[in-house]
C-alpha cells in the first residue's frame, strides 16, 4: 500500500470550530414556529394500579393544547422487545415513568398544568430483586409477555414469568469438567444499574403533517431506527417520516433506539399538527430515561493443576427493569462474551433478562461486558490466588490464540489481535512484578491489579450502511452518512478515509453534519463502536465508485482507457504523461470539450456494507458466529488506598487496545482517556439507590456523582497495538466503547493487592473500601 | 410581574422585559437566542450554562435576569473577536479538547474567568476552576492540557489574540 496520507494522522476535530464558538446547534437548540412545549406526569409509584386520572383542570388552563394519558394509546413501541408503553395504561411500572403528557404554549404552562393532573394510584407490591422475580411466587412486571412482538428467532421470553430473554451458551460437558477439576472456585458479585449521563439531556421535536407525514428532530443516535419504529409503532409508509439529527451532545448508546418522539408525535397529532417540543429534565434524564441495567452474576471456574481452565459456569441474572426493549440483547451480549477473552473447553452460560418494577436499561458503552468481566476478571485473579500463582501468568496461559475456539465456537485467528499482547503490554505499563513504591503516607497503602476486556458489536445479522459521496464543482467531495457523531469524532475519521481514497486534499472532504433520513444514506445505528469499521469500509467503496466516474470520463476526454487515467492530488492525469491533466472540478459535474460537447455528468458514488458471516446463535447452546470482528485488550492501574478513610485514588492506569490500525491517534486518544475516566465512574461512585418501595432515591448531580476534573487519575498511559484485522478499513477495528469496560475489574484487583480484601460489588466507593477495611480489623 | 432591564451581553447593549422567576439564562436562550450557553440541569450542578456576570464565572441557571440588571454579561458568543478565535478557544480545539460539544461553552468561559483574573495559572487552579463543569466525554486531561495551553500561549504573547 502507498504510504497514507492522512488515514492514521492527528487530523483535528471537524467540527471543533462549532463547538467553540457556541454555534452548534443541537436539539436543544431548535425552535420551529408554531412549537409547543410538552412535559410529562411521571409516575412516583415503583408498581401501581391507575385507578383514575383527572386532567380536567389541567385541560381548563389558558394555554394547554394537548393533554394526553395511555387510555387512548393502544401502540406498544420497542426496539427487539415490543413492550413499552407511550404512556402508562393501566399500571405503572416503575417510578419515573410516562403517565400523562401536556403540550402547551410554554414550558411554564405546561409544567402548571401537570401540577393540576390528578392521579389516583393503588400502589401494589414491587418487584425489586431479579433474583427474586425469577421465582414461582413473584408477581408478574408482565403478565400479558406472550403477546408482545418480538424479534423472533433471536430472543426468547418466557410466558408467566418475568424473564424477557434467556441466552444459553452450551460448550463441551461442564459439569463432567468441573467436578473432576483440581481447584475450583465460586463466587457472586454484583453491579448496580446507573446511567449515561449525556451532558445534552435527550430532546426531540416531532411535527405531525397532513397526509399521515411526520418531521423530526431529535437528539438520537440511530435516524433510521427512529424512523423504522415509528413507521412499525403508527403504521405508516417510511417515506412519510423524516428524521434529522442536529448535533448530539452526548449518547454513549442512551440515545439509540426510540425515547421521546413516540410521545411527541401523538402530542403533535393531538394539538392539530403542532410542533411538539421536549427536552428531558435531568431529574428525568436519571429515573424516567433508561439506564444500564444492574447484574447480578454467579461464577463457577476449575482448573487443572498447571492452572489451565478446565470449566466456566457463568450464570448472570439481570436488571432489566420494566422494560427489555433493547435490554435483551444487552443479556445476549453478555452470555456470548460471558467467559471473558479465554480458552474455555467446557462452558455453560445463563444469561437472564428479567423484568422487575425499576427503571429500564438499554444500551450503554460497552454494554454487558463492563458488567460481566467485573466478575470474570475479579474471578480469574481469586482463582490464580487459589492456585498460587500470578494472575498475569495465570491469565497468559488460558488467554485465545491462534487455533483455539470462543465459547460459541468461533475459531480464533491471527486477524482478531492478540490479547496475549495486550495482556503483557498492560503488566509491562505498570511494572507488574515489581512492588509499589512507599505509600505517602504510613496509614495509605498501594496495590496493582490488571484486567482483560474484550468485546465484538452486538448488533443484527444484517446490520448495513450506505454512503453516498458527490462531487462538487469546485472539485471537492461532500460526503453523506447517517451515522451520527455525537461526539466520538467519526466524521473526522470518515473525512480522512475520503481524502485519501479520493485523492484529494483533505481540506477538499467534508462529511455533512446533520443527518437527515430524506438525504442521507441508510446506516442502522450508530453504536457498538461499528460506524469507523462499516461506515469506513462503505466510504472506501463509495470513493472508489466515484474514481471509476472519473477515469472513465477523463479517459474519453484523453482518447485513452480508463486504467491508464490516474488520480493524484484532485487531479486526473494520463499514465506516463502528466501533462494531459483535468482537474477534479472540470469532471465533478460532467466534462466539456473545446467545441461545447460534454460528456459524462455530475459525480456521485455509493458505497455500502453489511455484516458478513453472522449467524443466530442457537437457541440451546449459544453457539454460532455473534460477531463481525472482536477487540481485545487489558486495564491496569495501581491505587493507593487511605485506610483511615476507604478514599482510594488510582495513580496510574493503563489501557491497552489491540485497535487493528488507529486511523486517527488524537481521536483515539480522546476515546481512551473519556472512556477510562467513565469507567472510573462506573468503578468508583455511580449507582442508583432505591428506597424499599423502589422509589428512586438520586435523580441528581448532587447524589449521583459523576468523575469531575478532581478525580481523574494522576497518570493516564495509552497504549494501542496494531494487529491488522482482515476486513476492516485499513486494518482497524472498534475501539470506542473498550477503554471503560475493565476499569472495574482492574481496580477490584488493586484493592486486593493493596488490603487483601476481596471486593465483589459496585461501586467501590469510599465508605464500601472503609466498612470492609474496619470489618477486616475486627477479625484481626 | 414584569421588570425593565438594560444590560450589557458580549458589548452590545440589550433592553428587556422579563418576568421576575426569568433567569439569566432563559433570557440569554430564548429572547436573546444566544443558543451557545447550554442547559445541563437546571440547578446549578453541572455547569453547563456557565457565562461571565462582571467577569466573574456564574451558571446563568441561578441568577435571575432581574439580577444581571445594569452588569456586563460575556457568552461563549461573545469569546471570539470579529470572526477571530480567542487563543483559548484555539487551544481547545488544538488539544482536542471538545467531543460532543455540549460542555463546551461552559468550560470555556470558566477558564476564561480563570485567565481573566490569574494569566498564569497552576494546574492546581486550573483543575479547581472547572470543577465545577461536567463533562462525560473527555476526561477532562484534554480541557485541563487547553487551558494550561492558553495560559502558556496568552503569556509568551502578553495578550490574548
Amino acid at each position: 500500500m502507498a504510504e497514507l496520507r492522512y488515514v492514521g494522522k492527528p487530523v483535528a476535530r471537524d467540527d471543533a470550530i462549532d463547538k467553540v464558538t457556541g454555534a452548534a446547534r443541537y436539539t436543544h437548540d431548535l425552535a420551529v414556529p408554531g412549537m409547543l412545549h410538552a412535559v410529562m406526569v411521571t409516575s412516583p409509584h415503583a408498581s401501581a394500579r391507575i385507578v383514575r386520572i383527572d386532567t380536567s383542570d389541567a385541560e381548563a388552563l389558558p394555554g394547554v393544547r394537548a393533554v394526553l394519558t395511555g387510555d387512548g394509546l393502544s401502540y406498544r413501541v420497542g426496539l427487539y422487545m415490543v413492550d413499552k408503553r407511550i404512556l402508562a395504561r393501566g399500571v405503572v411500572r416503575y417510578h419515573g415513568e410516562p403517565v400523562v403528557g401536556i403540550a402547551a404554549d410554554t414550558i411554564d404552562i405546561a409544567r402548571a398544568a401537570c401540577r393540576l393532573v390528578k392521579v389516583d394510584y393503588e400502589p401494589l407490591e414491587p418487584v425489586l430483586d431479579p433474583r427474586d422475580a425469577l421465582k414461582e411466587e413473584s408477581p408478574l412486571v408482565h403478565p400479558d409477555l406472550e403477546t408482545y412482538e418480538h424479534a423472533k428467532g433471536v430472543f426468547f421470553p418466557e410466558p408467566k414469568t418475568n424473564i424477557a430473554h434467556h441466552q444459553r451458551v452450551r460448550k463441551g460437558d461442564f459439569d463432567t469438567a468441573f467436578a473432576s477439576a483440581d481447584v475450583t472456585l465460586t463466587a457472586k458479585f454484583y453491579n448496580p444499574p446507573v446511567q449515561h449521563v449525556p451532558m445534552e439531556t435527550h430532546a426531540t421535536i416531532v411535527q405531525t403533517l397532513p397526509g399521515d407525514r411526520a418531521e423530526i428532530w431529535s437528539s438520537s443516535q440511530s435516524p433510521y431506527t427512529v424512523r423504522h419504529l415509528l413507521s412499525v409503532c403508527f403504521g405508516l409508509p417510511h417515506a412519510n417520516i423524516r428524521v434529522h439529527v442536529p448535533y448530539v451532545g452526548g449518547g454513549f448508546g442512551g440515545k439509540a433506539g426510540l425515547h421521546l418522539e413516540p410521545l411527541a408525535y401523538v402530542l403533535s397529532k393531538a394539538s392539530g399538527g403542532r410542533p411538539i417540543k421536549i427536552v428531558a429534565t435531568r431529574e428525568e434524564e436519571f429515573n424516567t430515561l433508561p439506564s444500564r441495567q444492574g447484574l447480578h452474576s454467579t461464577v463457577e471456574i476449575g482448573t487443572d493443576k498447571s492452572g489451565r481452565i478446565v470449566a466456566l459456569k457463568a450464570t448472570y441474572v439481570w436488571d432489566a427493569g420494566a422494560y427489555a426493549d433493547y435490554g435483551v440483547n444487552v443479556g445476549r451480549a453478555a452470555a456470548y462474551s460471558g467467559g471473558g477473552p479465554y480458552v474455555i473447553p467446557n462452558c455453560w452460560i445463563d444469561s437472564y433478562v428479567v423484568y422487575t418494577n425499576k427503571i429500564f436499561g438499554t444500551a450503554y458503552r460497552g454494554f454487558g461486558h463492563l458488567e460481566v468481566l467485573w466478575g470474570i476478571e475479579r474471578a480469574i485473579d481469586m482463582m490464580a490466588r487459589k492456585l498460587d500463582m500470578d494472575p498475569v501468568e495465570f491469565r497468559r496461559l488460558n488467554l485465545l490464540r491462534e487455533g483455539e475456539t470462543t465459547i460459541t465456537g468461533e475459531a480464533f485467528t491471527a486477524g482478531h489481535g492478540s490479547p496475549v499482547e495486550c495482556l503483557d503490554a498492560a503488566a509491562k505499563a505498570i511494572e507488574w512484578g515489581t512492588p509499589s513504591e512507599p505509600a505517602s503516607k504510613p496509614y495509605k497503602v498501594r496495590g496493582k491489579g490488571i484486567a482483560m476486556l474484550h468485546k465484538a458489536p452486538a448488533m443484527p445479522t444484517y446490520t448495513s450502511c450506505a454512503v453516498v459521496i458527490k462531487l462538487d464543482e469546485d472539485g471537492a467531495a461532500d460526503v453523506l452518512v447517517s451515522g451520527v457523531d455525537y461526539g466520538q469524532g467519526t466524521y473526522t475519521v470518515l473525512k480522512q478515509i475520503a481524502a485519501e481514497e479520493l485523492r484529494i486534499p483533505i481540506e477538499k472532504a467534508h462529511v455533512t453534519w446533520e443527518c437527515d433520513t430524506a438525504f442521507s444514506p441508510y446506516d442502522w445505528q450508530t453504536v457498538a463502536s461499528r460506524f469507523a469499521y462499516m461506515g469506513g469500509n462503505a466510504i472506501i467503496e463509495a470513493a472508489a465508485d466515484c474514481l471509476r466516474q472519473i477515469r472513465d470520463v477523463a479517459g474519453q476526454a484523453f482518447d485513452v482507457p480508463p486504467d491508464k487515467i490516474v488520480c493524484e492530488d484532485g487531479v486526473a492525469f494520463v499514465d506516463g504523461d502528466p501533462d494531459r491533466r483535468i482537474p477534479y472540478a472540470k469532471l465533478a459535474l460532467g466534462y466539456t470539450f473545446e467545441n461545447g460537447n460534454s460528456i459524462g455528468g455530475p459525480i456521485i458514488g455509493h458505497g455500502r456494507f453489511i455484516a458478513t458471516g453472522l449467524t443466530h446463535l442457537d437457541p440451546e447452546t449459544g453457539q454460532g458466529l455473534p460477531a463481525q470482528y472482536w477487540t481485545y485488550g487489558a486495564h491496569a492501574v495501581e491505587v493507593e488506598v487511605d485506610t483511615q478513610t476507604g478514599e482510594i485514588e488510582v495513580l496510574d492506569i493503563a489501557t491497552v487496545v489491540d485497535a487493528g490500525k488507529v486511523l486517527n491517534p488524537k481521536l483515539c486518544d480522546g476515546q481512551v482517556v473519556g472512556g477510562v475516566v467513565q469507567g472510573l465512574g462506573s468503578a468508583l461512585w455511580e449507582e442508583f439507590r432505591f428506597d424499599e418501595s423502589g422509589r428512586f432515591l438520586n435523580p441528581a448531580f448532587v447524589d449521583y456523582k459523576i468523575p469531575t476534573a478532581k478525580d481523574i487519575p494522576r497518570n493516564t498511559q495509552r497504549i494501542l497495538l496494531e494487529n491488522p484485522q482482515p476486513g476492516g478499513p485499513y486494518g482497524a477495528r472498534g475501539v470506542a466503547e473498550h477503554p471503560m469496560i475493565s476499569v472495574p475489574g482492574a481496580i477490584g484487583n488493586a484493592l486486593h493487592d493493596a488490603l487483601g480484601i476481596e471486593f465483589t460489588t459496585l461501586p467501590l466507593n469510599y465508605e464500601r473500601i472503609l466498612l470492609r477495611i474496619l470489618e477486616q480489623g475486627d477479625r484481626g | 410581574m414584569t421588570h425593565e432591564i438594560v444590560l450589557t451581553v458580549n458589548g452590545q447593549t440589550e433592553r428587556a422585559t422579563v418576568p421576575a422567576s426569568m433567569t439569566l439564562l432563559e433570557l440569554l436562550r430564548e429572547p436573546l437566542h444566544l443558543t451557545g450557553t447550554k442547559e445541563g440541569c437546571g440547578i446549578g450542578e453541572c455547569g453547563a450554562c456557565t457565562v461571565l456576570l462582571d467577569g466573574a464565572a456564574v451558571t446563568a441557571c441561578l441568577v435571575l435576569a432581574v439580577e444581571a440588571d445594569g452588569c456586563d454579561v460575556q457568552t461563549i458568543e461573545g469569546e471570539a473577536n470579529d470572526g477571530q478565535l480567542s487563543t483559548l478557544q484555539q487551544a481547545f480545539i488544538d488539544a482536542g479538547a471538545a467531543q460532543c460539544g455540549f460542555c463546551t461553552p461552559g468550560m470555556i468561559l470558566s477558564a476564561r474567568a480563570l485567565l481573566d483574573r490569574s494569566p498564569n495559572p497552576t494546574d492546581e487552579e486550573i483543575v479547581e476552576a472547572i470543577a465545577g463543569n461536567l463533562c462525560r466525554c473527555t476526561g477532562y486531561e484534554a480541557i485541563i492540557a487547553a487551558v494550561r495551553r492558553a495560559a502558556d500561549r496568552i503569556g509568551g504573547e502578553g495578550s490574548d489574540g
